[in-house]
């Protein structure tokens, strides 16, 4: 297929990585905040292609992972409230929260819809104009866009029966979090392909400049991760730090300036809860005030349930990588794809689940 | 008769019968059937092989088959994989109130020129009809017959290391065509169901080998379950090869774009076999000769390496576990 074949070009994936080998001296920790960069390492099993003292981390990047329990807690509450309409996207129906899921919400008679796009949340609430619909608005600077759209939709088209509970959460804050909270040393980071699309490199300098921490934004094909891992390699054995794109057919450095626009135009950040990481500043995204009538948050206040973690469950650590998912105890016994425990087992972005579905030994 | 179907369509009144004489009946008739009693009687001995399955698919009409083909290939290919001729089926349809009688001759038609690509014959049936939002428009089940011959012994438990594990062709066809029409997805894909009868290709396949060790064809689950069940089943390690694979393009351009993995994805007329080294050639030039089979390709091999576990070797030459799919296939979210 053309524009992909050539990043997974087996030839070119194994020259990169003799010059891996070739160039690195010193062991060096390397993260990709991207669940979609672990699945990728995962799936064409690139840390066998790596020399053994450079490890690989996988951070927070899996927005249905780092959706806190209150927040499923929250939606799951909606989805039992007689007439609503739930929209969300196929991952979010079986993350467990404190009590169920929304899968279970589903089955105890809950209206819940998977979509592919927020468009079709939009549809089901002009199909439905006597009906509540909700979209689960869970995502990064990736979806965000979308959902500022949808809205500013909604408004032109007096659809007055659409609401977004937003969980929308911003990637920068959540990098500078894990750095400041020093568990991890880090000599390098690779940064998000897609959320870089939307915010371009800027947000990333800090980084580089501050904490001293090699940044490469990379795509998602075996080449082109192998080729972000040369590129962090070459500044991290030069002893420098600067943010550099591997993926310069998908990002530019000041990024989609037209989507930028549009979630500014709709947005103000806010607080917001990671799994694992607790309330960040500025790590999230709220409707602004004149677009309160699609908050659904504020057009249902409900009483939620005491929050309740799982006992055992280590995803917290396993999101900021602190341990990985081997060193869970529950991985694989007691938690699995069958029956997760856990988000980052549900999610197929989630690391525990990309490590158990593409086989331990890659780990 | 009306344009719709009607709850009195399955009163056992005389609608019901016109409904069956005129409509059902005709297009799949054969001696045994035109006795119209209550069971059929069958003159069969030796080893028999008998399979049932239901068919719920929506839509009932698809890019390259319909629910009538569907259930007739799903029967017989059941029968095929254990090395039987299939012979007779049955056919019972629980109908919606409201269905159009058009799409139901539309599907008589199809199992009709389906049962007789295969060579089948439906010899008895039942019809039901049930309200408006009781059932989706048609709901098939179906039994089947076939016969074995002397000597065939083919199991998901006998494949055995040194084997060679061929592939009848491209995978996730029927999946990917099928999720295609689903409302809220608005693909429009070059890529139709496989959904086909195997039998032939599996009785080309047996007339040149004793020494096939084991048969499945890759419906729900893709090629991913079949492969762990016969290396659960065998307890055998599989290693396959990324590359040998093959996948139409269209099918791995949707499958980007949903995140979603081939290996996991149906098909409806494909075989995956497990066939001792020294017959792999002959039984894959005899595959190529059909149809059904001119893709087909060795695709990996059975080892004593990693019991109970399918490994393939990746692209850029490191390797990856290739593990059964889990719960529903669900698009990722970014």
């Amino acid at each position: 297929m053309k524009f992909i074949d050539e990043f997974r070009d087996p030839r070119l994936a194994r020259r990169l990585a003799a010059k891996i080998a070739q160039i690195s001296t010193r062991p060096a920790c390397l993260m990709e905040f991207c669940g979609g960069h672990t699945v990728a390492i995962m799936r064409n099993g690139i840390r066998q292609l790596l020399p053994s003292h450079i490890e690989m981390l996988s951070g927070p990047g899996c927005p249905v992972c780092v959706t806190a329990n209150r927040d499923i807690d929250r939606v799951i509450a909606l989805s039992q409230v007689p007439g609503v309409i739930i929209t969300t996207f196929g991952d979010m129906l079986k993350v467990p929260g404190s009590y169920s899921s929304l899968q279970q919400a589903r089955a105890a008679g809950g209206d819940i819809r998977i979509v592919y796009s927020i468009q079709d949340a939009l549809q089901a609430a002009r199909d439905n104009p006597n009906r509540p619909v909700i979209f689960l608005g869970v995502g990064f600077e990736t979806t965000a866009p979308t959902v500022a759209s949808a809205v500013l939709q909604a408004e032109k088209e007096k659809i007055n029966n659409f609401y977004v509970l937003c969980h929308l959460k911003l990637t920068p804050p959540a990098m500078r979090a894990l750095l400041d909270l020093g568990e991890i040393r880090l000599n390098g980071i690779i940064c998000p392909g897609h959320v870089s699309t939307v915010i371009g490199t800027k947000p990333y300098e800090t980084y580089a400049s501050d904490y001293g921490v090699a940044c490469v934004v990379a795509g998602f094909e075996p080449v082109d991760i192998l080729q972000a891992v040369e590129m962090l390699v070459q500044q991290i054995e030069g002893g420098v730090a600067r943010v550099d794109i591997a993926y310069t057919r998908g990002v530019r450095q000041e990024g989609n300036v037209r989507a930028q626009d549009l979630m500014n135009e709709v947005f103000d950040t806010a607080d917001a809860c990671w799994r694992g990481m607790g309330d960040i500043p500025e790590s999230g995204l709220r409707l602004k005030n004149r677009y309160d009538q699609y908050d659904a948050a504020l057009r249902f206040e409900l009483e939620l349930p005491p929050v309740k973690e799982h006992a055992g469950c280590r995803c917290g650590e396993i999101l900021r990588g602190v341990i990985r998912p081997l060193d869970c105890g529950l991985f694989g016994k007691a938690c699995t794809p069958e029956n997760p425990v856990g988000p980052c087992m549900v999610s197929s972005e989630g690391s525990c689940a990309a490590y158990y579905q593409y086989g331990v030994n890659n780990g | 008769m009306g344009d719709k179907i009607l709850l009195a369509h399955g009163s056992g009144s005389r609608l019901s019968h016109d409904l069956i004489s005129k409509v059902l009946a005709p297009s799949i008739m054969n001696p045994v059937l035109a006795r119209m009693d209550d069971s059929a009687v069958l003159d069969l001995s030796g080893r028999l092989a008998f399979t049932t399955d239901s068919y719920v698919i929506d839509p009932i009409f698809f890019p390259g088959g319909d629910i009538g083909r569907l259930a007739v290939c799903g029967t017989v290919n059941d029968l095929s994989m254990s090395g039987a001729r299939p012979r007779y089926m049955s056919l019972a349809l629980i109908i919606e109130e409201g269905l159009d009688i058009d799409d139901l001759r539309r599907i008589m038609e199809s199992v009709k020129d389906t049962a007789a690509e295969a060579g089948v014959q439906i010899v008895t049936g039942d019809t039901k009809v049930v309200e408006r939002g009781k059932a989706d428009k048609l709901f098939i089940n179906t039994a089947g017959i076939g016969l074995i011959e002397g000597g065939t012994d083919i199991s998901g438990s006998n494949a055995r290391p040194g084997d060679k594990i061929i592939l009848s062709g491209g995978i996730g066809e029927h999946g990917m065509a099928v999720m295609s029409q689903r409302e809220g997805l608005h693909l429009s894909l070059p890529v139709v169901s496989d959904c086909a009868p195997l039998n032939h290709l599996v009785s080309a396949m047996l007339s040149v080998s004793k020494n096939i060790h084991s048969l499945r064809d890759p419906t729900r689950g893709g090629l991913s379950s079949i492969l762990n069940e016969f290396a659960k089943q065998s307890d055998v390690g599989i290693i396959i090869e990324d590359e040998k694979i093959p996948v139409h393009d269209g099918v791995r351009g949707a499958c980007e774009l949903l995140g979603l993995d081939p290996l996991y994805i149906a098909n409806e007329g494909k075989l995956v076999a497990a066939v001792a080294e020294a017959d792999c050639s002959k039984v894959l030039s005899a595959m190529r000769k059909n149809k059904y089979g001119q893709q087909a390709a060795v695709i990996g091999e059975v080892t004593t390496e990693h019991r109970g576990r399918v490994v393939m070797k990746t692209r850029i030459g490191s390797s990856r576990i290739v593990d059964m799919p889990v719960g529903e296939i669900l698009p990722r979210i970014c």
